[in-house]
């Protein structure tokens, strides 16, 4: 069995990565988050559109997920830049971050006195903290300590006879290795209920299962009425996907068949290690800011139509689905599952992940990391800002 | 040379095609054998292996993933145009 090197963090927690990350509170502070990383390499901006404007329960959802992606293990130092007058409160996040030992400090602009001298400040605070980063080192650690989060986005109909069980094989090596693999997007799991509640551990998971499931059922029924079961993509249905049921099915394979041990919510970090479901929305960006809160240090990513999006501070992993988009998308893409149709046996698609995945924890940059595909934070809500 | 489709699992009445296919054209499906297509078949969409009348079951994974709105004949293309999903997929 193999293992893998990371940096181990204060609160015992492993990061593949080592970012310092400046984090604004509010969409008004991004400018000297920004500003802040352009001066200092080893820093990455946790840019978004959030912090204010918003009653609860989103005030609560956003700020834990903003908690969870700076105690995510590939964080080694985090810089929180608040403008002031915002709901979300620099001091109080990282009071919260700072509980899990990590080096934390935290300014707001309109008590420095302005973006330029906010701008000095944090790049001094984050100078220091990278100069502390780079002297830690990559230990050994066993598989044991990986929190593997799953995806898909613009998935096509071979997605769910190549990619994705491609995948649940790697999930069931991480889990048969003592790790954790989290399968979320409750939006991909409708119609599938009875599946997957039979793959719980218990009946009080089996119940957790099917309530997650039926509260997203509920909910696209609210919002989409009759239209509930085109409840996917344009690309989907070009793709060849006819229903919301056919995508679920395709979807769920990521999780392998180990069974399910426990259901957490959006951004919550698992209690126990195994196949963990994470309640949370389909739509890419705010899925994989979930994973992150809940502490996946990498992510496993299937697309059928060519998706390049990737996280800022945790390597997310391509799995082409056809050889087609492969070929037109291949600076975009880690591993060619569309092989498969071109007589590979998933077998050999999965030990190619395994390889790319224990690259990727010793540190070899993602495709999406190459490019810079980390993009902006995007936060799941319940209800429109005000 | 015949195209070539994929079965999921061997209760499914579709098949997904590997590549574009033109109606006449032979389509080999892997552990069912071949038909022809009844009409053009974009790559990746699904090609029917039997005649499915209106309100039955289009099965896929070995699990239902909705209806037939309309009789489905074989080797006719299964979509959005001939597959509706029922409330109580949904759960309803």
């Amino acid at each position: 069995m193999r293992g893998f090197h990371g940096f181990r963090r204060p609160d015992g927690r492993v990061g593949v990565r080592n970012w310092v990350a400046v984090l604004p509170t509010v969409a008004c502070a991004n400018g000297v988050a920004e500003a802040i990383t352009r001066e200092v390499p080893g820093t990455v901006p946790l840019l978004h559109g959030h912090g204010c404007g918003r009653g609860m329960p989103d005030v609560g959802i956003h700020f834990r997920t903003l908690v969870g992606i700076l105690k995510n293990p590939n964080v080694a130092a985090a810089v929180v830049v608040g403008l002031g007058c915002e709901v979300i409160k620099a001091e109080a996040l990282a009071e919260q971050v700072r509980a899990c030992g990590k080096p934390v400090a935290w300014l707001e602009i309109q008590g420095e006195g302005g973006s330029r001298k906010s701008t000095e400040r944090g790049i001094a605070l984050a100078r220091d903290f990278v100069e502390s980063a780079k002297r830690l080192q990559r230990e050994e650690v066993p598989l044991s300590e990986l929190v593997l989060g799953l995806e898909c986005g613009g998935s096509d109909a071979f997605s769910g006879v190549t990619a994705n069980p491609a995948v649940g094989l790697l999930s069931d090596y991480v889990v048969e290795n003592g790790g954790t693999v989290i399968l979320t997007e409750a939006t991909e799991m409708i119609g599938t209920a009875h599946i997957l509640a039979k793959r719980a551990c218990s009946q009080e998971v089996a119940c957790r299962v099917e309530e997650v499931i039926r509260r997203a059922e509920r909910n696209v029924k609210d919002l989409l009425g009759p239209l509930a079961s085109m409840v996917i993509a344009p690309g989907n249905m070009d793709g060849g996907m006819s229903s919301i049921v056919e995508k679920s099915l395709g979807c769920i394979k990521k999780g392998g068949s180990t069974p399910i041990v426990e259901v957490v919510e959006y951004g919550q970090p698992p209690s126990r290690r195994g196949l963990v479901i994470m309640e949370g929305p389909g739509y890419d960006g705010e899925s994989m800011a979930g994973l992150a809160a809940s502490g996946c240090q990498a992510v496993v990513f299937t697309t059928g139509r060519g998706n390049p999006i990737g996280f800022p501070t945790v390597p997310v992993i391509k799995v082409a689905s056809n050889p087609r988009m492969y070929r037109q998308m291949e600076d975009d893409m880690d591993v060619n599952a569309g092989a498969v149709l071109e007589g590979a046996k998933l077998e050999e698609v999965a030990e190619e992940l395994k390889r790319v995945l224990h690259q990727t924890l010793d540190g070899r940059p993602t495709r999406a990391e190459e490019n810079r595909q980390g993009g902006i934070l995007c936060l799941y809500s319940t209800v429109p800002s005000f | 040379m015949a195209k070539r489709a994929l079965r999921a699992d061997e209760r499914d009445n579709v098949a997904v095609v590997l590549e574009d296919v033109e109606r006449g054209e032979w389509v080999e499906v892997d552990g069912f054998g071949r038909l022809t297509a009844a009409e053009s078949i974009p790559f990746s969409h699904k090609i029917s292996l039997a005649s499915i009348r209106k309100g039955q079951p289009v099965t896929r994974y070995g699990e239902c993933i909705g209806v037939a709105s309309k009789d489905i004949r074989e080797g006719e293309w299964v979509h959005t145009h001939n597959l509706e999903v029922p409330g109580h997929l949904l759960g309803s």
